[in-house]
Protein backbone atom coordinates (compact mmCIF):
# COMPACT_ATOMS: atom_id res chain seq x y z
CA UNK A 1 0.00 0.00 0.00
CA UNK A 2 3.14 2.47 0.91
CA UNK A 3 4.76 2.45 -2.70
CA UNK A 4 0.54 3.04 -3.98
CA UNK A 5 0.07 6.21 -1.78
CA UNK A 6 3.40 7.91 -2.35
CA UNK A 7 2.34 9.31 -5.50
CA UNK A 8 3.56 12.93 -6.28
CA UNK A 9 1.42 15.45 -7.88
CA UNK A 10 4.23 14.92 -10.92
CA UNK A 11 2.11 12.02 -12.02
CA UNK A 12 -0.46 14.13 -13.24
CA UNK A 13 1.60 15.17 -16.05
CA UNK A 14 1.94 13.13 -19.11
CA UNK A 15 2.98 10.18 -19.97
CA UNK A 16 0.67 8.56 -18.01
CA UNK A 17 2.35 5.98 -16.40
CA UNK A 18 1.79 3.34 -13.30
CA UNK A 19 3.78 4.79 -10.35
CA UNK A 20 5.98 2.31 -8.80
CA UNK A 21 4.57 -1.12 -10.30
CA UNK A 22 5.53 -3.60 -12.82
CA UNK A 23 3.16 -2.21 -16.05
CA UNK A 24 0.42 -4.76 -16.55
CA UNK A 25 -1.41 -2.88 -19.53
CA UNK A 26 0.16 -0.20 -21.76
CA UNK A 27 -2.58 1.61 -24.18
CA UNK A 28 0.24 3.07 -27.29
CA UNK A 29 -1.30 5.98 -29.07
CA UNK A 30 -4.85 4.23 -30.02
CA UNK A 31 -6.74 6.24 -32.10
CA UNK A 32 -10.74 4.87 -32.78
CA UNK A 33 -12.60 6.03 -36.07
CA UNK A 34 -15.86 5.06 -36.77
CA UNK A 35 -17.69 5.23 -40.05
CA UNK A 36 -21.42 5.95 -39.56
CA UNK A 37 -23.27 6.91 -42.97
CA UNK A 38 -20.38 7.25 -44.57
CA UNK A 39 -18.89 10.12 -42.53
CA UNK A 40 -15.92 9.38 -40.41
CA UNK A 41 -16.22 9.87 -36.80
CA UNK A 42 -12.93 10.04 -34.44
CA UNK A 43 -13.92 8.50 -30.91
CA UNK A 44 -10.43 8.15 -29.61
CA UNK A 45 -7.68 10.39 -30.08
CA UNK A 46 -4.20 9.35 -29.20
CA UNK A 47 -5.02 7.43 -25.95
CA UNK A 48 -1.10 6.89 -23.83
CA UNK A 49 -2.19 4.66 -20.62
CA UNK A 50 -0.10 2.53 -18.42
CA UNK A 51 -1.71 0.68 -15.35
CA UNK A 52 0.12 -1.07 -13.30
CA UNK A 53 0.35 -4.56 -12.04
CA UNK A 54 -2.21 -5.11 -9.12
CA UNK A 55 -3.77 -1.06 -9.88
CA UNK A 56 -7.09 -0.33 -9.99
CA UNK A 57 -8.07 2.61 -12.45
CA UNK A 58 -11.11 4.20 -13.18
CA UNK A 59 -11.90 5.87 -16.17
CA UNK A 60 -14.20 8.65 -15.93
CA UNK A 61 -15.88 10.63 -18.60
CA UNK A 62 -19.80 12.18 -19.54
CA UNK A 63 -21.35 9.61 -21.55
CA UNK A 64 -20.16 9.10 -24.96
CA UNK A 65 -16.38 10.23 -23.91
CA UNK A 66 -15.33 7.01 -25.46
CA UNK A 67 -14.35 5.67 -22.46
CA UNK A 68 -16.70 2.02 -23.14
CA UNK A 69 -14.97 2.13 -26.37
CA UNK A 70 -11.61 2.19 -25.03
CA UNK A 71 -12.52 -0.57 -22.71
CA UNK A 72 -13.54 -2.71 -25.28
CA UNK A 73 -10.33 -1.85 -27.43
CA UNK A 74 -8.21 -2.48 -24.33
CA UNK A 75 -10.03 -6.01 -23.82
CA UNK A 76 -10.05 -6.91 -27.52
CA UNK A 77 -13.24 -6.67 -28.63
CA UNK A 78 -12.53 -3.68 -31.02
CA UNK A 79 -9.49 -3.26 -32.58
CA UNK A 80 -8.10 0.10 -32.83
CA UNK A 81 -7.96 2.12 -36.01
CA UNK A 82 -4.30 2.75 -35.05
CA UNK A 83 -2.32 2.53 -32.18
CA UNK A 84 -1.47 -0.80 -30.19
CA UNK A 85 -2.54 -2.16 -26.93
CA UNK A 86 -0.15 -4.38 -25.16
CA UNK A 87 -0.92 -6.54 -22.10
CA UNK A 88 2.28 -8.54 -20.29
CA UNK A 89 3.93 -7.01 -23.62
CA UNK A 90 1.79 -9.03 -25.71
CA UNK A 91 0.20 -7.22 -28.04
CA UNK A 92 -3.70 -7.71 -27.65
CA UNK A 93 -5.30 -9.53 -31.08
CA UNK A 94 -8.67 -10.66 -29.10
CA UNK A 95 -10.54 -11.16 -25.66
CA UNK A 96 -8.64 -14.04 -23.80
CA UNK A 97 -10.00 -15.75 -20.41
CA UNK A 98 -6.87 -13.88 -18.97
CA UNK A 99 -8.64 -10.86 -18.92
CA UNK A 100 -12.68 -10.82 -18.00
CA UNK A 101 -14.75 -8.47 -19.24
CA UNK A 102 -17.76 -7.90 -16.87
CA UNK A 103 -20.68 -5.94 -18.69
CA UNK A 104 -23.71 -4.86 -16.31
CA UNK A 105 -25.61 -7.82 -15.05
CA UNK A 106 -27.06 -7.93 -18.47
CA UNK A 107 -23.91 -9.98 -19.61
CA UNK A 108 -25.46 -13.16 -16.99
CA UNK A 109 -26.60 -15.99 -19.12
CA UNK A 110 -30.23 -16.41 -18.08
CA UNK A 111 -30.47 -19.88 -19.68
CA UNK A 112 -27.96 -21.05 -16.93
CA UNK A 113 -28.59 -21.34 -12.61
CA UNK A 114 -26.34 -18.80 -10.67
CA UNK A 115 -23.75 -22.40 -10.35
CA UNK A 116 -23.65 -22.82 -14.25
CA UNK A 117 -23.52 -19.18 -14.97
CA UNK A 118 -19.86 -19.30 -12.09
CA UNK A 119 -18.95 -22.80 -13.42
CA UNK A 120 -19.31 -21.53 -17.41
CA UNK A 121 -15.50 -20.67 -18.04
CA UNK A 122 -14.41 -23.84 -15.69
CA UNK A 123 -14.67 -26.28 -18.67
CA UNK A 124 -11.24 -27.73 -18.19
CA UNK A 125 -11.33 -28.59 -14.45
CA UNK A 126 -12.09 -31.38 -13.22
CA UNK A 127 -16.00 -32.39 -11.90
CA UNK A 128 -14.80 -31.60 -8.24
CA UNK A 129 -12.06 -28.79 -8.71
CA UNK A 130 -14.78 -27.07 -10.51
CA UNK A 131 -17.50 -27.81 -8.09
CA UNK A 132 -14.85 -26.52 -5.14
CA UNK A 133 -14.25 -23.05 -6.91
CA UNK A 134 -17.87 -22.63 -7.77
CA UNK A 135 -18.66 -22.87 -3.77
CA UNK A 136 -15.81 -20.95 -3.18
CA UNK A 137 -16.85 -17.51 -5.50
CA UNK A 138 -20.70 -18.28 -4.63
CA UNK A 139 -19.36 -17.94 -1.08
CA UNK A 140 -17.17 -15.03 -1.66
CA UNK A 141 -20.25 -13.05 -3.13
CA UNK A 142 -22.52 -14.18 -0.70
CA UNK A 143 -25.01 -15.99 -3.08
CA UNK A 144 -25.22 -19.13 -0.82
CA UNK A 145 -28.49 -20.63 -0.97
CA UNK A 146 -28.96 -19.36 -5.05
CA UNK A 147 -26.84 -22.15 -6.42
CA UNK A 148 -29.79 -23.81 -8.69
CA UNK A 149 -31.62 -20.32 -9.08
CA UNK A 150 -31.82 -19.07 -12.49
CA UNK A 151 -30.96 -15.20 -13.32
CA UNK A 152 -34.65 -14.36 -13.87
CA UNK A 153 -35.09 -15.22 -10.06
CA UNK A 154 -32.48 -12.67 -8.78
CA UNK A 155 -32.43 -9.02 -7.88
CA UNK A 156 -29.97 -7.05 -10.03
CA UNK A 157 -27.53 -6.54 -7.22
CA UNK A 158 -27.19 -10.49 -7.02
CA UNK A 159 -27.29 -10.95 -11.03
CA UNK A 160 -24.26 -8.78 -10.62
CA UNK A 161 -22.59 -10.59 -8.11
CA UNK A 162 -23.39 -13.48 -10.58
CA UNK A 163 -21.11 -11.92 -12.99
CA UNK A 164 -18.38 -10.75 -10.92
CA UNK A 165 -18.40 -14.45 -9.37
CA UNK A 166 -17.85 -15.64 -13.24
CA UNK A 167 -15.40 -13.57 -13.71
CA UNK A 168 -13.84 -14.11 -10.81
CA UNK A 169 -13.72 -18.47 -10.96
CA UNK A 170 -11.53 -18.42 -14.47
CA UNK A 171 -8.91 -16.63 -11.92
CA UNK A 172 -8.05 -13.51 -14.54
CA UNK A 173 -5.43 -11.44 -13.85
CA UNK A 174 -6.92 -8.38 -15.19
CA UNK A 175 -10.44 -7.15 -14.70
CA UNK A 176 -12.72 -4.82 -17.18
CA UNK A 177 -15.77 -3.22 -15.80
CA UNK A 178 -18.20 -1.49 -17.42
CA UNK A 179 -20.71 0.95 -15.34
CA UNK A 180 -21.14 -2.26 -13.10
CA UNK A 181 -23.34 -1.02 -10.72
CA UNK A 182 -24.64 1.66 -13.11
CA UNK A 183 -28.24 -0.09 -13.03
CA UNK A 184 -28.21 -0.95 -9.57
CA UNK A 185 -30.34 1.37 -6.99
CA UNK A 186 -27.94 3.85 -4.67
CA UNK A 187 -27.95 1.76 -1.42
CA UNK A 188 -27.12 -1.54 -3.40
CA UNK A 189 -24.17 0.50 -5.68
CA UNK A 190 -22.48 1.59 -1.98
CA UNK A 191 -22.49 -2.29 -1.20
CA UNK A 192 -21.54 -3.65 -4.19
CA UNK A 193 -18.50 -0.63 -4.21
CA UNK A 194 -17.34 -2.04 -0.70
CA UNK A 195 -17.63 -6.02 -2.05
CA UNK A 196 -15.38 -4.92 -5.28
CA UNK A 197 -12.75 -3.35 -3.13
CA UNK A 198 -13.08 -6.17 -0.24
CA UNK A 199 -12.45 -8.69 -3.57
CA UNK A 200 -9.53 -6.37 -4.74
CA UNK A 201 -7.73 -6.47 -1.86
CA UNK A 202 -8.27 -9.98 -1.27
CA UNK A 203 -6.98 -11.03 -4.63
CA UNK A 204 -5.00 -8.19 -5.84
CA UNK A 205 -6.28 -8.31 -10.00
CA UNK A 206 -5.68 -5.46 -12.35
CA UNK A 207 -8.98 -3.76 -12.40
CA UNK A 208 -10.11 -1.41 -14.93
CA UNK A 209 -13.33 0.20 -14.14
CA UNK A 210 -15.36 3.13 -16.37
CA UNK A 211 -17.88 4.96 -14.70
CA UNK A 212 -19.23 8.59 -15.30
CA UNK A 213 -20.19 8.93 -11.15
CA UNK A 214 -17.61 10.85 -10.04
CA UNK A 215 -17.94 9.56 -6.46
CA UNK A 216 -17.43 6.10 -7.58
CA UNK A 217 -14.35 7.02 -9.06
CA UNK A 218 -12.63 8.92 -6.50
CA UNK A 219 -13.88 6.10 -3.66
CA UNK A 220 -12.76 3.33 -5.63
CA UNK A 221 -9.55 3.79 -7.36
CA UNK A 222 -5.98 4.11 -7.10
CA UNK A 223 -5.82 6.69 -9.58
CA UNK A 224 -8.59 8.28 -12.28
CA UNK A 225 -8.73 8.89 -15.61
CA UNK A 226 -10.72 12.18 -16.83
CA UNK A 227 -11.68 11.85 -20.13
CA UNK A 228 -13.12 14.79 -22.11
CA UNK A 229 -15.48 14.10 -24.79
CA UNK A 230 -15.52 13.82 -28.80
CA UNK A 231 -13.30 12.66 -29.53
CA UNK A 232 -12.34 10.81 -26.67
CA UNK A 233 -9.09 12.34 -25.14
CA UNK A 234 -7.11 11.43 -21.75
CA UNK A 235 -7.66 15.20 -20.03
CA UNK A 236 -5.33 14.29 -17.03
CA UNK A 237 -4.85 11.49 -14.70
CA UNK A 238 -5.52 11.86 -11.12
CA UNK A 239 -3.86 9.87 -8.28
CA UNK A 240 -6.02 9.25 -5.57
CA UNK A 241 -3.15 8.73 -2.16
CA UNK A 242 -5.82 8.07 0.21
CA UNK A 243 -5.76 4.68 1.82
CA UNK A 244 -9.07 2.23 2.33
CA UNK A 245 -11.37 2.05 3.50
CA UNK A 246 -11.67 5.87 2.34
CA UNK A 247 -13.20 8.56 4.52
CA UNK A 248 -15.52 10.12 2.53
CA UNK A 249 -16.07 13.41 4.13
CA UNK A 250 -12.39 14.00 4.73
CA UNK A 251 -11.33 17.85 3.46
CA UNK A 252 -8.78 15.88 1.14
CA UNK A 253 -11.49 13.65 -0.55
CA UNK A 254 -13.10 16.18 -1.31
CA UNK A 255 -10.87 18.09 -2.66
CA UNK A 256 -9.74 15.48 -5.00
CA UNK A 257 -13.48 15.12 -5.70
CA UNK A 258 -13.70 18.76 -6.44
CA UNK A 259 -10.13 19.35 -8.19
CA UNK A 260 -12.02 16.64 -10.72
CA UNK A 261 -15.45 18.38 -10.92
CA UNK A 262 -13.18 21.48 -12.16
CA UNK A 263 -11.58 19.69 -14.21
CA UNK A 264 -14.76 18.36 -16.13
CA UNK A 265 -15.27 21.91 -16.01
CA UNK A 266 -18.13 21.63 -13.33
CA UNK A 267 -18.22 23.98 -10.84
CA UNK A 268 -19.50 22.38 -7.55
CA UNK A 269 -23.04 23.62 -5.78
CA UNK A 270 -25.23 23.12 -8.51
CA UNK B 1 -41.35 -12.52 -10.73
CA UNK B 2 -45.03 -13.17 -11.16
CA UNK B 3 -48.45 -14.26 -9.83
CA UNK B 4 -49.44 -17.76 -10.18
CA UNK B 5 -52.88 -17.72 -12.29
CA UNK B 6 -55.58 -18.80 -10.32
CA UNK B 7 -57.29 -22.38 -11.15
CA UNK B 8 -60.60 -21.36 -13.66
CA UNK B 9 -63.66 -22.28 -12.13
CA UNK B 10 -65.92 -25.03 -12.91
CA UNK B 11 -68.06 -23.15 -14.77
CA UNK B 12 -65.61 -20.89 -16.67
CA UNK B 13 -63.85 -24.04 -17.79
CA UNK B 14 -67.25 -25.60 -19.20
CA UNK B 15 -67.92 -23.13 -21.40
CA UNK B 16 -66.30 -24.55 -24.89
CA UNK B 17 -67.32 -28.24 -23.76
CA UNK B 18 -70.97 -26.11 -24.03
CA UNK B 19 -70.26 -24.15 -27.18
CA UNK B 20 -69.71 -27.36 -28.79
CA UNK B 21 -72.36 -29.53 -27.70
CA UNK B 22 -74.21 -26.32 -29.09
CA UNK B 23 -73.18 -26.48 -31.98
CA UNK B 24 -73.38 -30.06 -32.81
CA UNK B 25 -77.11 -29.94 -31.32
CA UNK B 26 -77.49 -26.89 -34.34
CA UNK B 27 -75.34 -29.31 -36.76
CA UNK B 28 -77.93 -32.67 -35.79
CA UNK B 29 -81.14 -30.31 -36.11
CA UNK B 30 -79.79 -28.67 -39.83
CA UNK B 31 -79.02 -32.19 -41.34
CA UNK B 32 -82.46 -33.37 -39.37
CA UNK B 33 -84.50 -30.58 -41.11
CA UNK B 34 -82.94 -31.72 -44.48
CA UNK B 35 -82.80 -35.30 -44.75
CA UNK B 36 -81.55 -35.48 -48.41
CA UNK B 37 -78.47 -33.74 -48.19
CA UNK B 38 -75.23 -36.23 -48.47
CA UNK B 39 -73.61 -34.81 -45.65
CA UNK B 40 -74.13 -36.63 -42.21
CA UNK B 41 -74.94 -35.35 -38.97
CA UNK B 42 -72.47 -35.53 -35.99
CA UNK B 43 -74.30 -39.00 -34.46
CA UNK B 44 -73.71 -40.52 -37.62
CA UNK B 45 -69.60 -39.43 -37.87
CA UNK B 46 -69.55 -41.09 -34.14
CA UNK B 47 -70.86 -43.83 -35.97
CA UNK B 48 -67.89 -43.68 -38.60
CA UNK B 49 -65.11 -43.19 -35.69
CA UNK B 50 -66.50 -46.20 -34.29
CA UNK B 51 -66.43 -48.00 -37.92
CA UNK B 52 -62.56 -47.37 -37.97
CA UNK B 53 -61.84 -48.82 -34.77
CA UNK B 54 -64.07 -51.83 -35.59
CA UNK B 55 -61.85 -52.65 -38.58
CA UNK B 56 -58.61 -51.23 -36.60
CA UNK B 57 -58.05 -48.68 -39.07
CA UNK B 58 -57.96 -45.54 -36.68
CA UNK B 59 -55.16 -46.39 -35.26
CA UNK B 60 -53.55 -48.05 -37.90
CA UNK B 61 -53.90 -44.69 -39.97
CA UNK B 62 -53.46 -42.35 -37.04
CA UNK B 63 -49.59 -44.37 -36.37
CA UNK B 64 -49.60 -44.27 -40.09
CA UNK B 65 -49.72 -40.33 -40.19
CA UNK B 66 -48.04 -39.39 -37.27
CA UNK B 67 -44.77 -41.91 -38.57
CA UNK B 68 -44.66 -39.75 -41.61
CA UNK B 69 -44.82 -36.38 -39.72
CA UNK B 70 -42.12 -37.91 -37.45
CA UNK B 71 -39.75 -38.51 -39.56
CA UNK B 72 -40.11 -34.95 -41.90
CA UNK B 73 -40.11 -33.18 -38.80
CA UNK B 74 -37.16 -34.76 -37.32
CA UNK B 75 -34.98 -34.62 -40.40
CA UNK B 76 -35.50 -31.21 -40.45
CA UNK B 77 -34.99 -30.28 -37.68
CA UNK B 78 -31.75 -31.56 -36.97
CA UNK B 79 -30.55 -30.14 -40.67
CA UNK B 80 -32.01 -26.72 -40.07
CA UNK B 81 -30.66 -26.05 -36.54
CA UNK B 82 -27.02 -26.81 -36.80
CA UNK B 83 -26.97 -24.95 -40.76
CA UNK B 84 -29.30 -22.21 -39.19
CA UNK B 85 -26.64 -21.35 -36.27
CA UNK B 86 -23.92 -21.54 -38.85
CA UNK B 87 -25.37 -19.51 -41.58
CA UNK B 88 -26.64 -17.05 -39.09
CA UNK B 89 -23.19 -16.77 -37.44
CA UNK B 90 -21.42 -16.31 -40.28
CA UNK B 91 -22.20 -13.06 -42.03
CA UNK B 92 -20.99 -13.97 -45.33
CA UNK B 93 -23.00 -17.31 -45.31
CA UNK B 94 -26.29 -15.63 -44.61
CA UNK B 95 -25.52 -13.06 -47.89
CA UNK B 96 -24.48 -15.82 -50.31
CA UNK B 97 -27.84 -18.16 -48.75
CA UNK B 98 -30.41 -15.49 -48.18
CA UNK B 99 -31.59 -14.80 -51.44
CA UNK B 100 -32.19 -18.69 -52.75
CA UNK B 101 -34.00 -18.77 -49.23
CA UNK B 102 -36.36 -15.96 -49.71
CA UNK B 103 -36.92 -17.30 -53.75
CA UNK B 104 -38.11 -20.96 -52.12
CA UNK B 105 -40.01 -19.47 -49.45
CA UNK B 106 -42.96 -19.08 -51.06
CA UNK B 107 -43.44 -21.95 -53.05
CA UNK B 108 -46.37 -24.52 -51.33
CA UNK B 109 -44.92 -27.61 -50.33
CA UNK B 110 -47.55 -29.15 -51.93
CA UNK B 111 -45.73 -27.87 -55.39
CA UNK B 112 -43.19 -30.42 -54.69
CA UNK B 113 -45.77 -33.43 -54.91
CA UNK B 114 -45.15 -34.37 -58.47
CA UNK B 115 -41.21 -33.90 -57.78
CA UNK B 116 -41.51 -36.20 -54.70
CA UNK B 117 -43.36 -38.78 -56.45
CA UNK B 118 -40.76 -38.87 -59.30
CA UNK B 119 -37.95 -39.13 -56.93
CA UNK B 120 -39.15 -41.38 -54.51
CA UNK B 121 -42.09 -42.94 -56.13
CA UNK B 122 -46.05 -43.42 -54.15
CA UNK B 123 -45.38 -44.39 -50.97
CA UNK B 124 -43.73 -43.00 -47.09
CA UNK B 125 -40.83 -41.11 -48.81
CA UNK B 126 -42.66 -39.45 -51.07
CA UNK B 127 -44.50 -38.25 -47.99
CA UNK B 128 -42.14 -37.84 -45.43
CA UNK B 129 -40.14 -35.66 -48.23
CA UNK B 130 -43.13 -33.50 -48.66
CA UNK B 131 -42.97 -32.49 -44.88
CA UNK B 132 -39.44 -32.14 -44.68
CA UNK B 133 -39.55 -29.73 -47.23
CA UNK B 134 -42.27 -27.81 -45.55
CA UNK B 135 -40.74 -27.83 -41.95
CA UNK B 136 -37.22 -26.92 -43.33
CA UNK B 137 -37.47 -24.20 -44.48
CA UNK B 138 -39.52 -22.20 -42.28
CA UNK B 139 -37.07 -23.33 -39.42
CA UNK B 140 -34.04 -22.68 -41.19
CA UNK B 141 -35.03 -18.85 -41.32
CA UNK B 142 -36.22 -18.98 -37.88
CA UNK B 143 -32.78 -20.26 -36.45
CA UNK B 144 -31.08 -17.59 -38.68
CA UNK B 145 -33.13 -15.24 -37.68
CA UNK B 146 -33.03 -15.99 -33.97
CA UNK B 147 -29.47 -15.98 -33.61
CA UNK B 148 -28.53 -12.08 -35.86
CA UNK B 149 -31.25 -11.60 -32.66
CA UNK B 150 -28.94 -12.73 -29.95
CA UNK B 151 -27.35 -9.89 -27.73
CA UNK B 152 -24.12 -9.52 -28.40
CA UNK B 153 -23.41 -9.38 -25.04
CA UNK B 154 -23.96 -13.09 -24.28
CA UNK B 155 -21.74 -13.72 -27.64
CA UNK B 156 -18.72 -11.31 -25.83
CA UNK B 157 -18.71 -12.88 -23.11
CA UNK B 158 -18.91 -16.17 -25.00
CA UNK B 159 -15.87 -15.44 -26.48
CA UNK B 160 -14.11 -13.63 -23.45
CA UNK B 161 -13.81 -17.00 -22.10
CA UNK B 162 -12.53 -18.36 -24.59
CA UNK B 163 -15.13 -20.65 -27.05
CA UNK B 164 -14.31 -21.04 -30.23
CA UNK B 165 -17.08 -21.07 -33.42
CA UNK B 166 -18.16 -24.50 -32.22
CA UNK B 167 -17.74 -24.14 -28.84
CA UNK B 168 -19.84 -20.48 -28.95
CA UNK B 169 -22.82 -22.26 -31.01
CA UNK B 170 -23.16 -24.98 -28.58
CA UNK B 171 -23.21 -23.58 -25.26
CA UNK B 172 -24.34 -19.91 -26.25
CA UNK B 173 -25.99 -19.32 -29.74
CA UNK B 174 -28.14 -22.42 -28.82
CA UNK B 175 -28.88 -21.84 -25.76
CA UNK B 176 -29.94 -18.27 -26.31
CA UNK B 177 -32.13 -18.97 -29.57
CA UNK B 178 -33.95 -21.66 -27.31
CA UNK B 179 -37.11 -19.55 -26.93
CA UNK B 180 -37.53 -18.50 -30.20
CA UNK B 181 -36.76 -21.91 -31.58
CA UNK B 182 -39.64 -23.36 -29.08
CA UNK B 183 -42.23 -21.13 -30.92
CA UNK B 184 -40.79 -22.01 -34.47
CA UNK B 185 -40.93 -25.69 -33.49
CA UNK B 186 -44.67 -25.60 -32.72
CA UNK B 187 -45.97 -23.59 -35.40
CA UNK B 188 -43.39 -26.15 -37.93
CA UNK B 189 -45.25 -28.85 -36.74
CA UNK B 190 -48.30 -27.48 -37.28
CA UNK B 191 -47.19 -26.62 -40.55
CA UNK B 192 -45.98 -30.43 -40.91
CA UNK B 193 -49.44 -31.60 -39.87
CA UNK B 194 -51.23 -29.55 -43.08
CA UNK B 195 -48.82 -30.94 -45.09
CA UNK B 196 -49.51 -35.20 -44.01
CA UNK B 197 -53.00 -34.69 -45.15
CA UNK B 198 -52.16 -33.06 -48.83
CA UNK B 199 -49.44 -35.56 -49.29
CA UNK B 200 -51.04 -38.59 -48.00
CA UNK B 201 -54.12 -37.86 -50.56
CA UNK B 202 -52.07 -37.88 -53.53
CA UNK B 203 -48.58 -39.68 -52.65
CA UNK B 204 -49.58 -42.76 -50.83
CA UNK B 205 -52.01 -45.47 -49.60
CA UNK B 206 -52.84 -45.15 -45.58
CA UNK B 207 -53.03 -42.32 -43.16
CA UNK B 208 -55.67 -39.89 -42.39
CA UNK B 209 -55.86 -37.96 -45.64
CA UNK B 210 -55.98 -41.35 -47.77
CA UNK B 211 -59.04 -42.22 -45.44
CA UNK B 212 -60.68 -39.20 -46.48
CA UNK B 213 -59.88 -39.31 -50.62
CA UNK B 214 -60.35 -43.01 -50.45
CA UNK B 215 -63.71 -42.54 -48.53
CA UNK B 216 -65.25 -40.35 -51.17
CA UNK B 217 -63.80 -42.15 -53.85
CA UNK B 218 -65.23 -45.71 -52.41
CA UNK B 219 -68.75 -45.30 -52.61
CA UNK B 220 -69.51 -41.52 -51.15
CA UNK B 221 -69.01 -42.40 -47.40
CA UNK B 222 -68.86 -38.72 -45.94
CA UNK B 223 -69.40 -39.99 -42.41
CA UNK B 224 -65.47 -41.05 -42.62
CA UNK B 225 -64.56 -38.26 -44.93
CA UNK B 226 -65.66 -36.32 -41.60
CA UNK B 227 -64.56 -39.15 -39.10
CA UNK B 228 -61.01 -38.14 -40.79
CA UNK B 229 -61.41 -34.54 -40.28
CA UNK B 230 -62.41 -35.13 -36.80
CA UNK B 231 -59.33 -36.90 -36.12
CA UNK B 232 -57.00 -34.71 -37.55
CA UNK B 233 -58.18 -31.83 -35.59
CA UNK B 234 -57.78 -33.92 -32.66
CA UNK B 235 -53.97 -35.29 -33.27
CA UNK B 236 -53.15 -31.63 -34.11
CA UNK B 237 -54.64 -30.49 -31.35
CA UNK B 238 -52.94 -32.81 -29.10
CA UNK B 239 -49.62 -32.29 -30.59
CA UNK B 240 -49.34 -28.86 -30.02
CA UNK B 241 -50.20 -29.52 -26.57
CA UNK B 242 -47.51 -31.65 -26.83
CA UNK B 243 -44.62 -28.85 -27.79
CA UNK B 244 -46.61 -26.31 -25.45
CA UNK B 245 -46.00 -28.46 -22.40
CA UNK B 246 -42.51 -28.85 -23.39
CA UNK B 247 -42.08 -24.48 -23.65
CA UNK B 248 -43.06 -24.54 -19.94
CA UNK B 249 -40.09 -27.19 -19.10
CA UNK B 250 -38.42 -25.00 -16.04
CA UNK B 251 -34.69 -24.87 -17.89
CA UNK B 252 -36.60 -22.40 -20.65
CA UNK B 253 -38.75 -20.49 -17.98
CA UNK B 254 -36.28 -17.90 -18.31
CA UNK B 255 -37.44 -16.22 -21.46
CA UNK B 256 -41.14 -16.18 -20.12
CA UNK B 257 -40.66 -14.05 -17.58
CA UNK B 258 -39.84 -10.44 -18.06
CA UNK B 259 -35.86 -10.20 -19.30
CA UNK B 260 -34.31 -8.87 -16.93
Amino acid sequence: MSTRQTIEAAANSMPASAPGLRTKLRANGVNMTFNRDGKSMSVLENIDLEVGDGEFVCLLGPSGCGKSTLLSTIAGFLAPTSGEVSIDGEAVRGPDPRRIFVFQERGVFPWLTVEGNIGFGLGKLTRSERAQRIEHYIKMVGLEGFEKSYPHELSGGMKQRVEVARALAVNPDVLFLDEPFGALDSITRMIMRGELLRIWEAERKTILFVTHDIDEAVQLADRVVVMSARPGRIQQIVPIDIAHPRDISSPHYLELRDGILNQIGLAHGI
Amino acid sequence: MQERPKPLKISVRLRPVIFILLLLGLWQVAVILHPHQLLPGPWKTAHGIADLVRHGLLVKYVVASLFRVTWGFFLAVVIAIPLGLAIGWYRRAEMAFNPILQVLRPISPLAWIPIAILWFGVGDLAAVFLIFVGCFLPLLLTVINAVQGVPAVYINAGRNFGLGPVALMRRVLYPAIVPRLMTGLRITLGVAWLVVVAAEMIAVNSGLGFLIVDARNAGNRYDLVLAGMVLIGVVGLLLDNGVRSLEKAKALRWSYSEEH
